[in-house]
């Protein structure tokens, strides 16, 4: 038996010395004589260091490994899940792909800390490179303080995980010097600076790695060399819609003051339309929000080849069947949810009546937040959810009221289809504007319209002034101000002051109703470059109100 | 006239010399009246207003102005409490003062539709609440087209506000019609379609409304000084508020139609539209539809 598993090891070694001209002659050799030398000593432990992905947060967990005497056998240990118990079979196939066979002993593998659920094929590449070390088949020397991560399919080659960006970072928390990854995720993690990043296509390029890791260069593909462009460009723009004015003027205010937005109209009038070019005119992403929001993708695994990292504000528009755990993050260890993957950008719920009430009234703790909390048997999540929300909705079940030529509906319909956005969820969005529908001469398009950049530059100012006004505050915008600090932040001329208190009395806002069109007026006064706010200011955001539940008589 | 324990409904039976007259003079009518408050008053006029309940800013401008007017010459206003033209109609006679009445489709402790409670609670002190049918019985729809026979028998005269082609309102009429009763209709634009019932009955020879005054001759009341032609008023608004102003009427129109009438842009619009909403001249009826509210 002994025999076998020597021959075997050393026409590996022999291969992968013939294989890779580039290589040294003397680490194959070595390779094999080591194992001459070290052939009666079983004593075999390694320990690799891979992670287990919480939420948002990134375990640390040892891949230990031991080989010895008994009946043959491989065992995963340490609260793994059936992902990660199917590595064995993996790694067992894929050594022998590479012709690395496993001897008949007892093997065993314990994740640690044992008191966390480890899920997904992470850590199929740790598993095959501790049974490496503990046959010595590399030295443990060269993967120790340094991170593993990958997917290893039947062949040996290396594939893409979820959750590497986040777990490199944690690497270089943890004091690590270097990240073993999959070559497919090499662009994500490139973006953490001082840190190693060795992206490896098959194992035998481990194996490679861990013979001489100071002389190891990754094989560069066509591609990986390719740095994306910061600036990456939006497929729509503003200029697209024609007309619409005031719609377009409530985005701007929306987006300036990161109000919540609620437009209404009938079908077809381009509600959609517009909500799509809302992420482009938020301020362009910078470096740490990138950084951010490629972290929460990866985890998701939503990071594609052609963008691996974001660079761009994503647009999350779920359906309205979306389930409650759709929107804030479902499963035992709970994924990023809608509200999460919308973070820093634009949550857009197209015909908002139809959501399920329970998927709506979960947003109510975000939108107060700005974060989602999840409790889990396992503990608590918290996921960043930070989102500019967008609703979209008819005016009444056919979508054509108060037009009564068209509208078919009876009063009831409508106030059943209205009561279905509750009055808390209401209270929570500042802005709403009507979307009207198109005249002929808006369809065929002439009109020279403002760009997006445009608009975005005027956003941009209203942001610093925000900045500005908020340091030292855990406030960001004007939307954010809380009750008590309202007045200090929003301080109104005579005029003003006098319109609003007609407006209380005569149009019975209510209390949550008068804050709201502070804030809108606040950040109207500021796109304006005002410091005080003004009648007028006061007047638009006026216009702008959400309407409450007796509105549609 | 017996009292139920406690809950101050009232009922009647068509042997008592307080059924009401009006209804002595039709078949099929019901033996048994329940009602709240109290019930027309023989000797005084009535006029029952009826109309679609999806009406238009226009039907319940008018129906309110219309019942107003009437309840102001002492005619008692009779309609079926439910949302549109008929809470119009009993809002404006509240208003004038002359008791109204409503005749439900449910008991009358039943308030249906509930978002009339207010309404529900200000007619049994301003007027009374009718109907046929016991308390505590749910609002069935085989109730409404029934009750509205005891609507037009307790009517002298009908006016039809706002109705459809296919309108519940024109079973009142057909009712009013079997009864001998006046029927009366409420023009409107013609490409409207909530008046095309108005206007196939004027055609089949109803009366037209179009002015209050004209219904007064019915019961040979004068009136003094007819509603003038509305003068062309003088708001001494802005030039550029008058111009907002004067897009507006009883149609609504969205803020996108008004930029393209005024050429203002869309805040300065909206500037000039709250200003209008807070000193009383317009409502919103709709996110960013605005009408005139009449004077």
């Amino acid at each position: 038996m002994n025999s076998f598993y020597y021959t075997q090891s050393t026409k590996a070694a022999g291969a992968l010395q013939t294989d890779q001209k580039n290589m040294p002659q003397s680490v194959g050799c070595s390779l094999s004589l080591r194992h001459q030398k070290e052939r009666k000593w079983f004593s075999i432990f390694s320990s690799i260091l891979s992670a287990a992905i919480l939420g948002m947060e990134v375990c640390p967990v040892q891949v230990e490994a031991d080989v010895s005497d008994g009946l043959p056998s491989f065992t995963i240990v340490g609260f793994a899940s059936s992902q990660v118990k199917e590595a064995q079979e993996r790694v067992r196939t894929a050594l022998k792909n590479m012709e690395i066979a496993l001897p008949p002993k007892r093997i065993t593998i314990n994740l640690s800390p044992v008191g966390i659920r480890k899920e997904g094929a992470g850590f199929d590449l740790p598993v095959a490179a501790a049974i490496l070390c503990a046959l010595r088949l590399v030295p443990a020397s060269s993967l120790s303080q340094v991170m593993v991560m990958g997917e290893v399919s039947l062949s040996g080659a290396i594939r893409h995980v979820p959750g590497v960006l986040p777990v490199v970072i944690r690497a270089r928390e943890l004091g690590c010097h270097t990240c073993i990854i999959p070559k497919d995720n090499e662009q994500e993690a490139s973006l953490v600076k001082d840190i190693r990043i060795v992206a490896v296509q098959t194992i035998k390029e481990l194996i490679r790695f861990c013979t001489a890791p100071e002389k190891y260069e990754s094989i560069q593909t066509a591609g990986s060399q390719k740095t994306p462009g910061l600036q990456r460009k939006y497929e729509v723009d503003f200029a697209d819609i024609q007309g619409q004015e005031s719609v377009k003027r409530a985005a701007e205010i929306a987006v300036s003051g990161f109000h919540n937005l609620l437009l209404i109209g009938p079908p077809g009038s381009g509600k959609t339309m517009t909500a799509r070019r809302i992420p482009t005119i938020l301020p362009e992403l910078t470096f740490e929000e990138s950084l951010e929001l490629t972290k929460i993708y990866s985890i998701a695994g939503l990071l594609s080849k052609e963008e691996p990292i974001l660079l761009s504000r994503p647009f999350r528009a779920p359906h309205h069947t979306s389930s409650a755990q759709a929107l804030a993050g479902g499963g035992r260890n709970p994924k990023p949810g809608e509200v999460t993957l919308a973070h820093r950008s634009v949550l857009f719920l197209d015909e908002m009546p139809e959501f399920s009430k329970r998927a709506l009234e979960i947003l109510r703790q975000p939108l107060e937040d700005r974060r989602i909390q999840l409790s889990r048997v396992q503990g608590t999540y918290t996921f960043p959810a930070n989102f500019l929300l967008v609703g979209a909705m008819n005016p009444c079940p056919c979508g054509y009221y108060p037009d009564m030529n068209r509208c078919t509906c009876s009063p009831g319909s409508v106030q059943q289809y209205l009561q279905r956005i509750s009055q808390p969820l209401l209270d929570r969005i500042d802005v709403c504007a009507e979307s009207p529908e198109l005249g002929y001469d808006q369809i065929i398009g002439s009109r020279e319209e403002e760009s997006s950049a445009q608009i975005r530059s005027r956003v941009e100012k209203v942001h610093l002034i925000q900045k500005k006004r908020f340091q030292g505050t855990s406030c960001q915008f004007n939307s954010e101000i809380p009750p008590s600090r309202v007045r200090q932040f929003c301080s109104l001329d005579e005029e003003g002051e006098q319109i609003l208190k007609k407006a209380y009395e005569s149009l019975h806002l209510s209390g949550r109703g008068y804050h709201r069109i502070l804030k809108v007026s606040r950040t109207i006064a500021d796109m304006e470059g005002c410091e005080r706010i003004g009648a007028a200011h006061v007047r638009e955001a006026l216009g702008y109100r959400t309407p409450d539940k007796k509105y549609w008589k | 006239m017996k009292e139920t324990k406690n809950t101050g409904i009232q009922y009647i039976t068509s042997d008592s010399p307080d059924y009401p007259r009006r209804l002595r003079h039709h078949g099929a009518m019901p033996r048994e009246l329940y009602y709240l408050g109290s019930l027309p008053k023989d000797e005084q006029p009535t006029i029952g207003i009826v109309g679609a309940r999806m009406c238009s800013p226009y039907g319940r401008a008018q129906a309110y102005s219309y019942a107003r007017f009437y309840s102001s010459f002492g005619i008692q206003v009779i309609s079926g409490m439910a949302i549109g033209i008929d809470q119009e109609a009993h809002r404006g006679a509240m208003d004038a003062g002359t008791p109204t009445f409503a005749v439900l489709g449910s008991g009358v402790d039943v308030c249906y539709p509930r978002t009339n409670a207010v309404l529900y609670e200000r007619l049994q002190k301003r007027g009374g609440i009718l109907s046929e049918f016991p308390p505590g019985s749910p609002a069935s729809a085989w109730h409404f087209p029934v009750r509205n026979r005891i609507i037009s028998a307790l009517s002298d005269v009908l006016l039809v506000v706002e109705a459809r082609e296919r309108s519940g309102s024109l079973i009142t009429v057909d009712h009013a019609l079997e009864q001998g009763k006046s029927v009366y209709a409420l023009p409107g634009m013609v490409s409207e379609e909530l008046s095309r019932g108005c206007h196939k009955l004027i055609e089949q020879g109803a009366g037209i409304a179009y002015s209050p005054e004209i219904l007064l001759k019915e019961w040979g009341i004068s009136c003094e000084n007819p509603a003038q032609n509305r003068k062309k008023m003088n708001l001494g608004l802005a030039r550029e508020l008058d111009l907002v102003y004067s897009c507006l009427d009883l149609r609504p129109k969205n803020l996108e139609i008004l930029i393209k009438e005024t050429g203002f842009p869309a805040e300065k619009l909206m500037n000039f539209l709250i200003e209008l909403e807070l000193s009383g001249l317009i409502r919103e009826i709709g996110k960013n539809f605005y009408v005139r509210i009449q004077k």
